[in-house]
């Protein structure tokens, strides 16, 4: 069956809640809260989602412009997010705009901090994320200068770098899951917990991901295996969630999840 | 009998320079606007802005009223980067960036008189370099170092609200309501706008007691403002206006487009603001955003 490589993508990344416990799981930008709600519709129903703004929704809200809204379950305003996240009670899949060989991420300002040749966000809630509950990340355009050399320029959330790390110690909940691009899936399952490669996108070849980032990129032992493709059921769930094709605007060209050769 | 009614200009009167003012809201909700463009249009300079930022940043910005920037985001949501806070801080504002929940935490260790409250937030990132911040070790067993978030104490609160009586007791009815409470209980003095004023009795208490704000005597002053809180939202009795917010954020494109937005929508009364922007049944008739 044909599918897009951001369909792909979005199966990789409901694949980072797999096994997750009854929890909120959030998903921010359109592919990992795609997979967000993938995987709570398919193989994790008992985990917790928004509407993006400050309700608890029973199933998945589709993006875009949608006929009334999917029962509400509860309330999430920010205060309480905020309660629910400092428990630990999360796992969110966010896409910063760098992201560096510790895990540390930024969303804050491209260059000098104090004269940034880019403004972007501000840091959010990247930095209380980071050290309360499991974190994974999302990079659409996997190149070096997303995936940088050194650190990023703005760290906005922790990671495995004990520089940074106050009194020395490890921050007590840092937990950083997976790195889905649109060439890879990796972990940090290194030594040190250096960032290693857990399955390369179908037809993607190793030196790609190694020319296109910043930092060393460990190898899994034996074969490197292929990022499984969706089911069909998965695409099906896929297509109905996102019935006005945001995912297709993602990607440039929107290509095919197997690179042709 | 309490009587706390002022006009919006009486409250921008309340205000000096050099002051700190919290900012209530969220990006693009509940936004005390018709207050943010009031003082856009004042004398008053040097101000530290603390706040969860969206238009009300990026107005005052623009307007070269911010001398610090007290943040953890400024945003428009549907359009992320706000162009005027951009250009902004590329042009080197000077600002003391935190979590969204260190602000939280600042604006609560005020609120309860505590000098700092301790937080592993900011550790293992840029945010703790910050020369605001200092560490504390817990005096107890575990000896963990904590990041101690001293207390942010604005001066003024500045917040829009749903309804009030004219002695202060305000309602916000929108479904969040965000961290006003705590900008009301850390700042010297808080003032609001209200869309509506309302005899106590029309407040519809004990009804809409989960939406009662805080204590009135939290509140000084309060001005009738409709459609204060435009182009950000106001829900449920009106949503965010897209269609401004994108024809606000073009207005960064040149220095003569944002003296066309300044004089048709910051130079002007209410009501001809009102007009400008297509007038009230078009901004009751705005659609629910789309998350």
């Amino acid at each position: 069956m044909d599918f897009t490589l951001a369909e792909l993508l979005v199966t990789a990344c409901a694949e980072v809640w797999r096994g997750d416990p009854e929890w909120l799981a959030t998903g921010i930008t359109p592919i990992p809260r795609l997979g967000a709600s993938l995987a709570k519709r398919s193989f994790n129903p008992g985990l917790m989602i928004t509407d993006a703004e400050n309700m608890f929704l029973e199933e998945p809200a589709p993006l875009g412009p949608r006929e009334g809204s999917p029962t509400v379950e509860g309330w999430a305003p920010y205060a309480r997010t905020f309660d629910n996240l400092w428990g630990g009670r999360r796992h969110a899949l966010v896409a910063p705009v760098q992201i560096d060989r510790f895990g540390q991420t930024n969303i804050s300002a491209i260059g000098d901090h104090a004269h940034p040749k880019a403004s972007l966000l501000g840091a959010r809630g990247f930095p209380g994320n980071s050290v309360h509950h499991p974190n994974s990340y999302f990079i659409a355009g996997h190149n070096r200068r997303a995936l940088v050399e050194g650190e990023v320029d703005f760290v906005c959330s922790a990671g495995y770098n004990p520089a940074r790390w106050l009194g020395g110690k490890q921050p007590a909940r840092l937990e950083l899951r997976r790195i889905v691009t649109n060439l890879c899936v990796m972990d940090f399952g290194g030594p040190g917990h250096a960032v290693r490669l857990v399955s390369l996108h179908p037809g993607v070849p190793i030196e790609e991901v190694r020319d296109n980032t910043g930092f060393d990129v460990l190898l899994p032992e034996g074969a490197i295996p292929s990022t499984p493709a969706p089911s069909a059921e998965a695409l099906d769930i896929i297509r109905r969630l996102d019935p006005h094709d945001i995912r297709a605007t993602i990607l440039k060209g929107d290509p095919p999840g197997v690179r042709a050769h | 009998m309490l009587d706390k009614r002022m006009s919006v200009d009486a409250i921008v009167d309340q205000l000096a320079d050099g002051m700190t003012i919290a900012i209530g809201g969220w990006a693009t909700r509940r936004k005390p606007m018709a207050l943010i463009r009031a003082i856009a249009r004042s004398s008053l300079k040097d101000l530290t802005i603390v706040s969860y930022g969206g238009p009300d940043v990026g107005m005052l910005a623009a307007s070269g009223k911010i001398a610090r920037l007290i943040f953890a985001f400024v945003s428009l949501d549907h359009i992320p980067i706000e162009p005027h806070f951009k250009a902004a801080r590329q042009a080197g504002l000077p600002m003391w960036e935190m979590d969204e929940g260190m602000l939280h935490w600042g604006l609560r260790a005020s609120a309860m008189h505590l000098p700092f409250l301790p937080t592993r937030i900011g550790g293992g990132t840029s945010i703790s370099d910050a020369p605001e911040l200092r560490t504390i070790v817990s005096p107890y067993d575990d000896g963990e170092t904590l990041l101690a978030m001293p207390a942010i104490r604005p001066d003024v609160a500045l917040l829009h609200v749903h309804r009030s009586d004219e002695k202060g007791n305000v309602l916000t009815l929108s479904s969040d309501p965000f961290f006003d409470e705590l900008m009301a209980r850390a700042s010297e003095r808080t003032f609001v706008t209200a869309e509506r004023i309302v005899a106590t009795e029309d407040l519809g208490l004990p009804g809409n007691a989960r939406y009662h704000l805080v204590e009135r005597p939290l509140i000084t002053g309060v001005a009738e403002a409709p459609f204060g809180a435009h182009p950000t939202s106001a829900a449920p009795d009106y949503q965010l206006d897209l269609r401004h917010l994108r024809a606000y954020a073009a207005a960064a494109d040149s220095a003569d487009a944002w003296d066309a937005y300044r004089r048709t929508h910051i130079e002007v009364d209410p009501d001809a603001y009102l007009a400008a922007v297509g007038g009230a049944d078009a901004i009751r008739a705005l659609p629910v955003a789309v998350y």
